[in-house]
């Protein structure tokens, strides 16, 4: 049993990584915080994918070299045991792009905000939007 | 896989993750997210996922912390949390 669980640490890492980011999100008041927060939970995610497509023993990316190819018993090249799941991987490239996308898009909205409000903190632009009555 | 290293590895990322939302200087917290991307970026290497890994290290770490730096730049560097 223990040894079930030592084993699947990179699970325990994610679950681990995704709530300091829910934690960031939630509690902290600046908004650069909340966006770092979201940042750790997205790359939480990608290790978690990355952690479903791996596999101990030796197993490599799916490349054929040239030895491979004139290899008299061609067949076990069709081993899957050899090969790690490429399709997490491919997943998670479009998925990193994507987040770094939603910060710029994030962090333009931030400088909006404190050109405005001259402030970035939650509570304190929470009590100028209800002083000016908007 | 090498397990030890996996698991320092593992370790740095949690403590530069702590460090990152902790630290009240916001230039010092969005460098230290950006060691934070690096670390990850090992360990993604770790597993064999190596497409993974330099798309991590040029677009996350690289480029992810430039824009940080820039709109804390614009802004206010102190936090009050």
């Amino acid at each position: 049993m223990f040894e079930y669980i030592v084993s699947k640490f990179n699970y325990w890492a994610y679950i681990c990584l995704m709530m300091i980011g829910l934690y960031a999100m939630i509690v902290k008041g600046n908004l650069v915080k909340k966006l770092i927060g979201m940042n750790i939970f997205q790359v939480s995610i990608i290790l978690f994918y990355v952690s479903v497509g791996a596999k101990s023993g030796g197993a490599t990316v799916p490349i054929l070299t040239a030895e491979d190819i004139h290899h008299a018993h061609a067949h076990v090249l069709a081993n899957p045991l050899q090969y790690m799941n490429p399709l997490p991987h491919v997943l998670m490239l479009t998925a990193i792009v994507v987040g770094i996308a939603t910060t710029g898009v994030a962090l333009a909205i931030i400088i909006m905000i404190y050109n405005r409000y001259k402030t970035l903190e939650e509570d304190e632009i929470l009590v100028i939007r209800k002083e000016s009555g908007v | 896989m090498i397990l030890p290293l996996d698991i320092i590895l593992i370790v740095f990322t949690v403590i530069c993750a702590i460090a990152a939302i902790q630290i009240k200087d916001l230039l010092s917290a969005v460098i230290i997210l950006g060691a934070f991307s690096f670390f990850m970026c090992l360990l993604y290497a770790q597993m064999g996922a190596v497409d993974v890994a330099f798309t991590e290290a040029c677009v996350g770490a690289g480029v992810g912390t430039v824009f940080f730096i820039a709109a804390v730049n614009k802004t206010k560097r102190r936090a009050k949390d």
